[in-house]
Parts: C-alpha cells; sequence; structure tokens
C-alpha cells in the first residue's frame, strides 16, 4: 500500500520560507478556495498556513547550532485526528495514505486540532472548516502536468533540496533510502501516531587535514634540493593511498 | 487549551440537567408522583425544567461551530468518535426527558419504563461528555478517568440541588430528600475533584522539545516560530493568562462550586429557607463555570512546544 510523504532535510535546510510561500501560493489559487489573510497590512495580522518554518538554537554559546526547522501535517500512518472526527469529513486517503479533509462536510468544531500534537491543523476563519497541507494532492495526481511536476509546491520550491517526497512503503523509493541510509526518524515517538513525514538528522561537517596531506616524502620539488628540506617523519597517509 | 464558553456552558447546562432528571426519577421510585395529580404536574413540570437546561446546554454548543447549518452532519462517525456518540445521546436524552414528562402530565403509566430509558442515556450522555476529553491521549489533564467520574458527580451535585431548591418551593416535605443526596454528591464531586487536581499537578509532560524537533540535546531554545502575527495555533491551544489568575479561579471555583454551596445548603435545609436553597444552586452554578473554565484552561497541549517565541 502506498503512504505519499515528505522526508525533511534539516543539514541542509536554511530556512529561507520559500516552501512557507510557495505552499501559500499553491494553495490559495485552488479550486478549494483561497487561504484566509486577515488584515495581512494591518497591526494584527493573522493566516492560514499549512507549512512553518520555525527556528531552534540547540547547544549552549559558542557551541550551539541553528536548526532551520519546517513543519507542515505528517499524514501519520495512526493519525489521531481521524477518528474523533464526528461527521467523517477528516480521513485517511486508502490509496495514498493522505490525510484530507472534505471541506463541504467539516462543521469547523475544531475537535480534530485538538486531537493532533503537532499542531497541524489550522481552521480557517473565513470559510469557517478545518484546513491542512494536502501534500499538493491536486498537483500530484494531476496527468497533465509533466511527470517531474507532480510534486508538493514545497517540494519543488525548495532551493536546498531538503524536501523529498516518495513513498515510504517502497524501500526502494528516495524517501524510503533516505530514511534508511541516514538515520530518518518521526516527531513525537511517544503518541505513537507513526508519523509517514521523517527527518533526517544533522550531520557533522568536517573536512580533515593532515600535515602528511600537505608534506609528502616523495614530493619531486624537494628531491633536487632546491627547496629547503622540512625534517622527515618516515612516509606519510598519502605515501599509502594506493 | 484557551477554554470555549460555549463548551463551558454545554457542559454545566446539560450536567444540572441530566443530576434534575436523575433526582425526579429517583423521587419517583420513591413513591413520588405515585399519590395526587398534583405530584404528577410537578413531575412534568420539573422535567421541563431539565430539558430547559439541557436545551440551553445544546443551544450553547452551537456557538462552538463553525458551520452550525451542517451540525446534522455530526452523528455520522458514532462508531469512532465520542464527540459524534454524544451528539446522539444528548438528544435522544432530551427527547426521553420530554416523552417522560409529557406522560406524566397525562398521568400516564408509562412513566417508569420510559423513566428507565432515560437513565440510560443521561449515562450514556455521562460518558460519552466526559470522554470526549478523556480520550485525547495527549492531552494529559484530561486523559483520566477522573475527568469522567468529576463530568458526573458534578452533574449530579448541581442537578440534585437545584431539585432540592425546586422542592423546596412546590414540595417541601421532598427538600431533605434531596438535599441530602445533593450534599452528598457535593462532597463527592469535591473530593474527586481534590484528587484530580493532586494528579494534574504531579503530571510529567510526556512531549519535550526534544521529541518535538526530534534533537536530543538538554538544551534546546527556539527562536522563531516562523511568523510574527497570530495564528490559530497560537489562539486555540493556550489561554494566555498568567499563571496567579488560574491558582486564583481554582480557589474561586473550590469555594464557589464546593464550600459555599454546602454552607447554603445546610443552612437552608436547617432553617428551611427555600430562598437560601436556590441561592445555594446559583452559587454552585457559578462555581461549575469556573471549575470548568479551569478544566479547559489546565490542560497543556503538546503542540504548544512549537509556538514559544516570536521571533
Amino acid at each position: 500500500m502506498t503512504q505519499l510523504a515528505l522526508v525533511i532535510d534539516l543539514n541542509v535546510c536554511v530556512g529561507c520560507h520559500a516552501c512557507v510561500t510557495s505552499c501559500k501560493q499553491w494553495n490559495t489559487s485552488g479550486s478549494a478556495g483561497p487561504l484566509v489573510d486577515d488584515q495581512p497590512y494591518g497591526a494584527d495580522p493573522t493566516g492560514t498556513f499549512f507549512n512553518r518554518v520555525q527556528t531552534f538554537e540547540v547547544g549552549e554559546f559558542p557551541n550551539t547550532q541553528t536548526v532551520h526547522f519546517p513543519k507542515s501535517c505528517l499524514h501519520c500512518e495512526d493519525p489521531p485526528c481521524v477518528p474523533v472526527c464526528p461527521t467523517g469529513a477528516s480521513y485517511k486517503r486508502q490509496e495514498d495514505g493522505i490525510v484530507l479533509v472534505d471541506y463541504d462536510k467539516c462543521i469547523g468544531c475544531k475537535y480534530c486540532s485538538w486531537a493532533c500534537p503537532y499542531g497541524a491543523r489550522e481552521i480557517d476563519e473565513e470559510r469557517k472548516v478545518m484546513t491542512k497541507c494536502t501534500l499538493c494532492v491536486d498537483r500530484i495526481t494531476d496527468t497533465k502536468l509533466p511527470v517531474a511536476e507532480r510534486k508538493p509546491a514545497c517540494v519543488l520550491a525548495c532551493p536546498t533540496n531538503a524536501r523529498l517526497f516518495g513513498d515510504v512503503h517502497d524501500p526502494d523509493s528516495v524517501v524510503s533510502q533516505a530514511i534508511r541510509e541516514r538515520a530518518g526518524y518521526a516527531l513525537m515517538p511517544e503518541w505513537n501516531t507513526r508519523p509517514a513525514n521523517h527527518y533526517l538528522p544533522r550531520r557533522r561537517t568536517e573536512i580533515p587535514v593532515h600535515a602528511e596531506d600537505l608534506v609528502r616524502v616523495d614530493n619531486p620539488l624537494k628531491i633536487d634540493g632546491s627547496q629547503p628540506e622540512p625534517p622527515h617523519h618516515g612516509a606519510g597517509r598519502e605515501d599509502f593511498a594506493t | 487549551m484557551n477554554p470555549a464558553f460555549s463548551v463551558v456552558f454545554l457542559t454545566t447546562l446539560i450536567g444540572a440537567g441530566q443530576g434534575l432528571f436523575l433526582a425526579l426519577f429517583l423521587a419517583e421510585l420513591m413513591g413520588f408522583g405515585a399519590g395526587t395529580p398534583g405530584e404528577h404536574a410537578l413531575l412534568a413540570a420539573s422535567g421541563a425544567v431539565a430539558l430547559v437546561f439541557t436545551a440551553l446546554g445544546l443551544f450553547a454548543s452551537v456557538f462552538h461551530l463553525g458551520r452550525p447549518e451542517r451540525a446534522w452532519r455530526a452523528a455520522a462517525m458514532w462508531r469512532t468518535s465520542w464527540l459524534s456518540r454524544e451528539v446522539i445521546a444528548l438528544p435522544a436524552f432530551m427527547g426521553l426527558v420530554f416523552a417522560w414528562s409529557v406522560a406524566h402530565w397525562f398521568g400516564s403509566a408509562a412513566t417508569l419504563w420510559i423513566g428507565w430509558l432515560t437513565v440510560l442515556a443521561c449515562l450514556a450522555l455521562f460518558v460519552c461528555t466526559g470522554m470526549v476529553y478523556a480520550s485525547i491521549r495527549f492531552l494529559q489533564e484530561w486523559a483520566s478517568a477522573f475527568t469522567l467520574v468529576n463530568f458526573t458527580l458534578l452533574g449530579l451535585a448541581s442537578g440534585f440541588l437545584l431539585a432540592t431548591a425546586l422542592a423546596a418551593y412546590a414540595a417541601p416535605e421532598w427538600a431533605g430528600n434531596f438535599g441530602l443526596l445533593a450534599f452528598v454528591f457535593t462532597v463527592a464531586g469535591g473530593i474527586s475533584r481534590g484528587l484530580s487536581l493532586q494528579r494534574n499537578a504531579r503530571l510529567k509532560p510526556k512531549s519535550t522539545l526534544q521529541s518535538a524537533i526530534g534533537i536530543r540535546h538538554p538544551k534546546i531554545a527556539q527562536r522563531s516560530m516562523g511568523f510574527m502575527g497570530g495564528s490559530f495555533n497560537t489562539r486555540e491551544f493556550f489561554h494566555g493568562r498568567p499563571a496567579g489568575l488560574l491558582r486564583q479561579i481554582k480557589w474561586m471555583f473550590l469555594v464557589g462550586a464546593f464550600v459555599l454551596p454546602l454552607l447554603l445548603l445546610a443552612l437552608g435545609l436547617v432553617n428551611g429557607v427555600p430562598g437560601l436553597l436556590a441561592l445555594a444552586f446559583v452559587v454552585q452554578y457559578l462555581g461549575l463555570l469556573a471549575e470548568r473554565w479551569f478544566f479547559l484552561a489546565q490542560a497543556n497541549h503538546p503542540q504548544n512546544l512549537y509556538y514559544q517565541v516570536v521571533s
């Protein structure tokens, strides 16, 4: 069974919010109607977004890391928001595992948002229904688009390729490989919601430079004696490279 | 959570209505209404009072919905949703109370079995109302058997207190019986609410900033929630009041819902003053409004971990 999901690489996310704005742009232009923007130029603007990029500082000065953390619906495999819906407006699609809201059935009781530990659902104050990330279901299933563009807007917009999209149940998919090989993890595992979206952790980036790499015993420039000869300590790393 | 007044009024009003009906039916089982037609009319009129309370609760609940015109759809998912079950149980209870009252009005013999059916619907409604909150496992303050017990006991307490006040005006010889049970339920409700406050004070949140973003480091601080204006996430899940105000409201409801009504009830019963009993009900109801507001506000939603710092 297919379970579409995003895998977000925290190692390369630079926090540019391109996924936020492209998400808003795509989803406010769709057939479901605009996502509300209340007083966008006023003193207290507010609006509905399906995706946010948050910033956390990990560690203590001077050993700190700034982690940019994009957050949208995780399309849980066991979504707690779905069974609580009294009308059946919230549902998880059998064919691809996307958690969706039927805007024509939603009564706006907000109970599903209480039942989501991640705060992934936002009520649309104008349409008075619950809204959430749809994984751009109207894009990824649109056969009129070229295959390469049948991806969520946020994935296409990401300049650092921090967002991968695919079927996490297919062991050979890009996302499954990324989760497997780069220790992809789920958020708040303590609630057993089994999020389909995964995050790839930060990796330590090092370029090791050894003294032996800079000075080779068989450096031809030094053999003729025209350059001052540094002290030899026997064979270096490079001498064993092959 | 940010308490919605629609929910505060819904749960307290239907609780009082349910308790009142149970008091009336208990009186019927104990022989009230068997004699004069006047007693039948009295039960019918009191049943109507219970109906008014539940109807007001239902009316309040409509204000919680973004699309009240679609409310009928909420009965669809009773297999999985406690909210849906509540949506079915409430009108069922109201319909049965109406039938029971009408049966009494016409002096029908069917009141007994209608009454038993209504008791079933009433208990189901208590369970459903409590489970709406208790079933959300990550709202740890709510996810406990105390939620069900408190909703039930506090509903019984206010309903029996209302029955005491009504009886004091219309059938004074029954005020003592109702009053005694109102006393018992209020004390029991006070004890169980106190125990639940104690439990909640000891709770340790299961979710932490570490599990929320999946980084195992003891020092993590949010620097930006990603936007500078407000959003649904910043409005719905936190009451936004200082902790001191919450403590004050806790003491207010402990005094208002339990201590004062018990004193007024005892004074009213001993001296036989119906006004004091009516006052006891009003004071307790106001106390229960504070109690329900506090209950909703106290729940700490794990999503708040993601929304701590504007920028």
